[in-house]
């Protein structure tokens, strides 16, 4: 096994076999989360495209008067596809799925997760969700907004309603059981020596995902479910004129649709943990407070939902309560982004590319947290609400965090699933760009909000005086649209160009460097090494360029160290 | 842990020490991989409960809203078909049971006869409910927003072959304690709701009734071709929990939409 | 309270004898909510209704799905799934109660603009 070469030239898990059924019916999960990667970052471009098409649509001076019906049904459109392909097929699947089946077996030190052939299922089921989604945009013309309240969704918009909902129905699926394999795998294939609270924080991060996505996501699908027999038979149960209650439908769908926001940033602040300890060379500081409060955030996420539904008919009493519960939120976010900055006091903070991403996202989530306080309070929501401000406050945190705490994991993990390092320069520029392109277009979606520019509209006219925000909201978004294809660019130049990486290049303490890059089919060629503390930085040393970071008393026969030294 | 072990079991003969024969490659013994799987199956059971809640919560908020619609539409329900349901499926439940116990124990032959029992019981299930569900189709006691429905908001809507033919409708033979055609309109609609939530309810439920069938078949089918024994009935345990599950949801059910006094 | 058959080292082998047991149990209980069911008891029918189905459940739990034998760990994952919905519905049925009589008000004046017109 062990030869002078490095890992690219051996037996790995990207060239064992060959073949498209060798990827396509593979069980290794390891390619199953490529598989989501590179799905994930396809729908992601889809869903990019509708994004331009409503800054295009905004920009430029466009009258309310001199649009067609046409014009302004296909804005509805574009919103609508924009944020359902992004919810559904981009964020929710994007750490989880994608980077977290690629992952979680490797720091727990095992061969796969607890059950690999229903983790390809998870997979195939995706598949099938995303085909009817795109599906969808050629049935018909669909305009609900990724919520489909009814009554509008299941009685007046057209059949695309259908192939929509059921399409996240599957998506939903997939992503239960997505999640309940990291629960059993977390559970029952720890090694012996890693006890709870040694388990790396982005474990943790995934354990609470996977908590939420089980308790949450059947809730959505019995709703959509719900949904599809009211479009198809009429069952009455949300439509008023039958003598059903559109506002049920409501409770239901955002008693999954607010947690999922944790789904979508929880694994987020996984990877930024994972990325702040590495990169300031030193112990992440309050390890269980960070622990517990993923926890925390999936307890909380369970009892805000009605926060969503403030001006929708929900009762005063309910609202007040709910306002009240949502502050509670703010405290295990805070807990974390203080223990993320106390860990790069005084470390040795290196700037690489996935480090810039996760200090972005401290810049965002913090906007984006806080102004989610504004709307959490009963009486400025009732000003803010379906304003601009709501748009840019769920970006901030959506994009701002999950995206680029993505973003930052890609990067950070590129080397260990394709055995290449990433053009330091140009992905570095690639992450600025997308940062200030990001903060251009929707810093002033906030500004315009709170003067109350009504979001969803096809187009305001020049008297609304709201013109000047959506310049430059369309201007950062091409910003923000050239730093992401920059980052892209970057990646799939390193696969041909980039330098061959070592097994450790950035230092982590976490099992999964401790296996060559890329790792051979069944993760490690030995037994992972006795676990200890996973942010214990005095384990490994700087060795140059070529072979990373290395162990301090490395074993005889550690694959990684005969990486370079001949035996 | 060495690359080489996949899914070729050398030897296997039951309790071969190295890599016994059921033991997927993954994971490092047989009681690891029982375990996870059992968790597996009983987080699944969690989301089941989970994605049946959303119906129970309709039932309850409009049951707490409209208590009199509730025991009024009640009545359109026949006790004796929903309890005779009741039964069979507990005793589908019980040979269930006893087929773990047979796999558990070798005994083959029981567990082909006890699968088939409970297969036959699924069935019969779904048949008795396939004739409440062709008899409400008949009297015209469904949602309200079907067409052939009685419990409509104006009473004129109602199509002339239901009020031909529904005893629901115009209480012809004194079966129900009102006619439909003389209730408050609103009352009536709201009728309908119950019928929404009624078939919704069973309607989900007996899906699962027929994916339980599904796997039933697969299991029996598996039995016979000689799967299972004491080292290797993980299969039947875990189908009988989902078995026992859907079980379980119709106990609630029974009282909750037959027992409204 | 059973014997461990050890002919099967991983789960729980309940005696036949039991599931017998249970198996009537469940039955019986059957047989008194659809008495129960028929009688009037002056609002407290929901209340026994749910008790007789709750007992039914915990039989099957506890035997049938081998809780009673099983880790615990098991068990209380199903146990907290009740609690969810529980807490689902007590947020729920806290709102619709409040809103409900503005409802119905509203209801009831369609009804009569309904009338009033025709």
């Amino acid at each position: 096994m062990t030869s002078s070469t490095n890992a690219l030239d051996r037996t790995n898990y990207l060239n064992a076999t060959k073949g498209f059924m060798s990827w396509f019916w593979t069980i290794d999960h390891k390619r199953l989360g490529l598989m989501y990667l590179w799905s994930v970052v396809g729908c992601f471009i889809l869903g990019g495209m509708f994004a331009m098409k409503i800054r295009l649509t905004l920009s430029g001076d466009v009258d309310f008067a001199s649009q067609t019906a046409e014009q302004m049904n296909a804005y509805n459109n574009a919103f609508t596809v924009h944020g359902a392909v992004m919810i559904f097929l981009v964020i929710i699947p994007s750490i989880p799925a994608a980077l977290g089946n690629f992952v979680v077996p490797m720091m727990l030190g095992t061969k796969d997760v607890a059950f690999p052939k229903l983790n390809r299922f998870s997979y195939h089921l995706w598949l099938i969700g995303a085909i009817l989604f795109v599906t969808t945009l050629f049935v018909g013309n669909l305009d609900t907004g990724w919520t489909f309240y009814p009554p509008y969704s299941t009685g007046y918009t057209d059949v695309s309603v259908i192939t929509a909902v059921l399409g996240a129905f599957i998506l939903g699926f997939s992503s239960i059981f997505t999640g309940l394999n990291f629960i059993v795998t977390i559970h029952k294939m720890r090694p012996p020596q890693m006890t709870w609270f040694k388990m790396p924080l982005f474990l943790w991060a995934i354990y609470a995902t996977a908590v939420i996505q089980i308790l949450a996501t059947p809730v959505i699908g019995i709703s959509l479910l719900l949904i599809l027999v009211e479009k198809t038979m009429q069952i009455g149960i949300f439509t008023p004129e039958l003598g059903g209650d559109p506002v049920f439908f409501q409770h239901l769908f955002w008693f999954y649709s607010h947690p999922a926001v944790y789904i979508m940033i929880l694994p987020g602040m996984g990877v930024m943990s994972e990325l702040f300890a590495t990169f300031s060379r030193k112990p992440i500081f309050g390890y269980k407070s960070i622990a517990l409060s993923s926890i925390a955030i999936a307890i909380f996420s369970f009892i805000v939902w009605g926060h969503h539904m403030f001006v929708s008919g929900q009762s005063e009493l309910m609202s007040i309560i709910f306002s009240a519960l949502t502050f509670s939120v703010a405290v295990p976010s805070a807990i974390k982004v203080f223990n993320w900055i106390a860990t790069m006091y005084k470390g040795s903070i290196a700037f690489t590319t996935p480090m810039l991403y996760g200090l972005s996202i401290i810049w965002l989530f913090g906007i984006g947290g806080l102004t989610g306080l504004f709307l959490a309070t009963l009486g400025t929501d009732v000003h803010f609400h379906d304003t601009y401000f709501v748009v840019a406050h769920f970006h901030y945190v959506m994009v701002g965090s999950a995206l680029f705490g993505f973003l930052g994991g890609i990067f950070y993990w590129w080397p260990k699933m394709y055995g290449r390092m990433v053009d330091n320069k140009w992905s570095k520029i690639a992450c600025i760009m997308s940062f200030v392109g990001f903060n251009m277009t929707f810093m002033p979606q906030f500004i315009g909000g709170a003067h109350g520019m009504p979001r969803r509209y096809a187009a305001y006219g020049p008297s609304a005086g709201f013109d000047g925000y959506n310049e430059a909201s369309t201007l950062g978004a091409m910003v923000l649209m050239t730093g992401l294809f920059l980052a892209l660019g970057t990646l799939l130049w390193s696969l041909k160009k980039g330098k061959k990486a070592p097994a450790n290049p950035w230092g982590g303490v976490t099992l999964e460097w401790q296996t060559p890059s890329p790792p051979p089919e069944h993760n490690f060629e030995i037994d992972p090494p006795v676990v200890g503390d996973p942010y214990d930085m005095s384990l490994f040393e700087w060795k140059g360029e070529e072979e990373g970071f290395l162990p301090v008393n490395p074993r005889p026969d550690d694959p990684c160290v005969a990486n370079v030294q001949p035996s | 842990m060495s690359t080489t072990t996949t899914v070729a079991h050398e030897g296997g003969h039951g309790h071969s020490h190295d890599h016994p024969k059921h033991l997927a490659h993954h994971f490092e013994t047989l009681d690891q991989q029982f375990d996870a799987g059992k968790l597996g199956i009983w987080t699944f059971l969690l989301t089941e409960v989970l994605f049946f809640s959303a119906l129970f919560v309709a039932y309850t908020v409009y049951r707490s809203n409209y208590p009199e619609v509730w025991q009024f539409a009640s009545q359109y329900l026949n006790t004796q078909l929903g309890a005779t349901n009741t039964l069979v499926l507990l005793l589908s439940s019980f040979t269930f049971a006893w087929g773990v116990r047979n796999a558990m124990l070798g005994q083959i032959g029981l567990l082909k006869m006890n699968l088939a029992i409970t297969l036959l019981c699924a069935g019969g299930f779904m048949g008795i409910k396939y004739m409440e569900y062709s008899h409400k189709f008949h009297e015209g006691t469904l949602w309200s927003g079907n067409e052939d429905t009685i419990f409509r908001l104006h009473a004129e809507d109602v199509p002339e072959h239901i009020k031909e033919h529904s005893h629901a409708w115009d209480n012809r033979d004194g079966e129900f304690s009102a006619a439909v055609r003389d209730l408050d309109p609103e009352f009536r609609q709201k009728l309908g709701i119950f019928f929404g939530v009624y078939f919704c309810l069973t309607g989900l439920h007996g899906i699962h009734v027929l994916i339980g069938m599904l796997l039933l078949l697969w299991l029996l089918l598996r039995s016979m071709r000689g799967d299972f024994g004491p080292d290797n009935f993980n299969a039947i345990d875990f189908g009988a929990l989902y078995w026992h599950l859907v079980d379980l949801i119709w106990i609630f059910l029974f009282p909750l939409l037959y027992l409204i006094s | 309270m059973s014997n461990h058959d050890s002919e099967s080292h991983l789960g729980h082998v309940l005696p036949l004898g039991l599931l017998l047991k249970v198996f009537f149990g469940l039955v019986a209980l059957t047989v008194l909510t659809v008495w129960t069911g028929s009688m009037d008891l002056h609002g407290f029918d929901l209340s026994v209704a749910l008790i007789i189905a709750t007992c039914k459940a915990s039989l099957v739990c506890l035997f049938f799905m081998h809780l009673k034998y099983d880790r615990p760990f098991n068990g209380m994952i199903f146990l907290f799934s009740v609690l969810m919905v529980g807490l689902f519905l007590a947020f729920l049925a806290l709102d619709t109660h409040q809103y409900q009589g503005q409802i119905k008000a509203k209801m009831a004046d369609d009804l009569h603009a309904l009338e009033a017109g025709e």
